[in-house]
């Protein structure tokens, strides 16, 4: 199958800065891609770029559309929950399922009304007299009703509870996902994600840095816990990162041979929130 | 056709307050105002002979002269009227209020990333918003109006036939109260084409302003108009300043008042046939209701360009929408 979406040369110039930097990348179907990055690193911009919302420099092609000319026909097929707080403070449980159902063809019902049962949420409840968890709850099962192909998620459990966070992404990949579908996520909860994650893209002022499946990643960057008397050694190495940990200190390496590093002490395959830091640590200097 | 049903429903179901419970709470208190009237006038009808809605019930006996029939024809068009004029100025403020936060509240607190994640464009959301505005609006507001002047009619006629007098014939007799309701319900295309520059600019407004769009759609008609009037003072052009209020900056503001083309129809440019008005009370209602609901106004450059205008605005609004990246 052919790439979910394509982007050549993606730029977008807010008034001071460059939010977007000439970015490339595909992304296929079947995959949940993880874009990780700081505050500020142009991760919203792309999204909002995939979305439509805001317009750009550069090719971009999403399912075949266009997003800055066929935004509308574009929604038909994605889905998108920015952050926890965008349903109309206004609208009811019922009138929003009324009214996805009546504008969006792709819409089951049932589906929606299943997922509903599951929460304590009631049909004539308002969204303003919800609480976030169950705001994102509504939201969630308003989009996993839908048959889209690419869903978009920007954050989507900031300010939950931990129950709420698992149960999110629990349901996501229970019932929603499958090899036709596409899951791209933002977060800063790494760790809650990456055990789902199959693509790991590290973007960071407004470039791509890191752009690999988990596999690729697991085989490229490698964790060695090394011994105070080998330190010296593996320094010389040039390791992304180093700490220390009851007086041994643990070095990741990029793209150096494993059978070198076993050599060394006991090697293992780094959490992406270890090399996420190790990645980004002078973005704020 | 289907989506923008529920584009329409969805924003009744938003606004329900201003749209419909507005004007019903409105018309629900000048029945009660009548009532209370009709009741104090009963208990002091001995010692004070009080009207009510311009109707004194001393003077309603079975047996009226043909003057005192088009006395009480004419009371009760005033009776009718009343509700009228008053649920037009709510109307007018429900309105107002609801384009200058049409395009601009959901970007406010966001909800616009929900909305644009539906299969919808950004054309038919605009639009049915502009509808709102122009006809749904005004429809419950000239609906509720007529049902509220024929209420207050039957209350009057139930307390006329308390004194004998049989006012349930005249209201099917009398032409006034019916052309009244049929001369409302008819003026709603012209309300419709009328209405478009004041909506297309406050719609514009909300949907381009950053932030506090009441004080943009304020200040920029006004500050031109002022600007236009310091010149003319100036005598350095002569701009016509009186026709820069009336044609820009009223247009722009206050068109979404109900029959705001009348007093043009009636006395502008000494056009119109309507010009023998008069200054008898009873003519110039007359002839401002005729001029309600002309539809040959239609026509007219103040109808045509200013609907252009509107729509030139509603279409720029739409471009704003799609492109308007703040949230």
């Amino acid at each position: 199958m052919s790439a979910v979406i394509t982007a050549n040369g993606l730029s977008k110039r807010y008034k001071s800065s460059l939010a977007l930097d000439n970015v490339s990348f595909q992304i296929a179907p079947g995959r949940i891609v993880g874009l990780i990055g700081p505050n500020g690193a142009g991760k919203t911009t792309a999204l909002k770029s995939i979305l439509g919302l805001t317009d750009f420099t550069g090719e971009l092609n999403v399912l075949g559309f266009d997003p800055r000319k066929q935004r509308d026909k574009l929604m038909g097929e994605v889905c998108f929950i920015a952050d926890v707080a965008v349903l109309p403070r206004w609208i009811r449980v019922h009138e929003v399922v009324d009214f996805v159902a009546n504008v969006h063809p792709r819409f089951d019902r049932k589906k929606c009304e299943a997922f509903l049962a599951r929460t304590k949420l009631t049909p004539n409840q308002r969204v303003r007299q919800m609480s976030k968890g169950m705001i994102v709850q509504l939201h969630l099962a308003l989009v996993m009703a839908i048959d889209a192909r690419l869903l978009i998620l920007d954050e989507p459990t900031l300010g939950l509870d931990i129950l709420y966070r698992k149960q999110f992404y629990q349901n996501l990949l229970e019932d929603y996902f499958d090899e036709n579908k596409t899951i791209i996520v933002t977060t800063h909860q790494v760790e809650e994600v990456e055990h789902i994650l199959t693509d790991l893209m590290f973007i960071r002022d407004g470039k791509i840095v890191l752009d690999a499946d988990m596999d690729a990643v697991g085989e490229r960057f490698i964790e060695v816990m090394v011994s105070a008397d080998k330190a010296p050694a593996a320094r010389a190495m040039k390791p992304l990162d180093e700490r220390q940990v009851f007086g041994k200190s643990i070095f990741l390496f990029d793209g150096v041979e494993r059978a070198q590093l076993e050599a060394m002490g006991e090697v293992r395959r780094p959490s992406v929130s270890d090399l996420f830091v190790a990645t980004m640590k002078e973005t704020y200097a | 056709m289907k989506t923008f049903y529920w584009l329409v429903k969805r924003e009744f179901w938003e606004h329900r307050g201003s749209f419909l419970w507005a004007p019903i709470i409105t018309g629900g208190v000048m029945l009660a105002l009548t009532l209370m009237g009709i009741i104090t006038s009963e208990v002091f009808r001995a010692r004070s002979g009080m009207q009510v809605n311009g109707i004194d019930f001393n003077t309603i006996t079975a047996h009226m002269g043909p003057d005192a029939l088009d006395m009480i024809g004419k009371a009760l068009d005033i009776a009718i009227m009343a509700p009228i004029v008053l649920i037009g100025i709510v109307l007018f403020l429900v309105v107002f209020f609801y384009c200058l936060g049409s395009l601009y509240d959901d970007r406010r607190d966001r909800s616009i990333l929900f909305w644009k994640s539906l299969p919808i464009s950004d054309r038919d959301t605009v639009l049915s918003k502009a509808f709102c505005a122009t006809v749904l609006a005004p429809v419950i507001a000239i609906v509720t109006s007529v049902v509220t002047g024929l209420l207050i009619m039957v209350i009057m006629a139930i307390a006329a036939s308390l004194h004998g007098a049989n006012l349930w014939q005249m209201l099917w007799t009398l032409p006034h109260p019916f052309r009244i309701i049929a001369s409302m319900l008819s003026c709603i295309p012209l309300y419709v084409v009328w209405a478009l520059p004041t909506v297309g600019w406050l719609m514009l407004c909300s949907a381009w302003a950053r932030n506090k769009p009441f004080l943009w759609a304020l200040i920029i008609p006004i500050g031109s108009g002022i600007f236009v009037s310091w010149f003319n003072l100036m005598g350095l052009f002569n701009l016509g300043d009186k026709w820069f209020w009336g044609n820009i900056v009223a247009r722009s503001l206050v068109s979404v008042i109900p029959g705001g083309w009348v007093p043009g129809q009636l006395y502008g440019n000494g056009r119109s046939q309507f010009d023998q008005a008069g200054t008898d009370g009873h003519q110039v209602f007359a002839s401002a209701l005729a001029a309600a609901h002309n539809y040959a106004a239609l026509v007219s450059p103040e109808f045509l360009v200013g609907a252009a205008a509107g729509i030139a605005m509603i279409i720029g609004a739409i471009w704003f929408r799609r492109w308007r990246d703040d949230s």
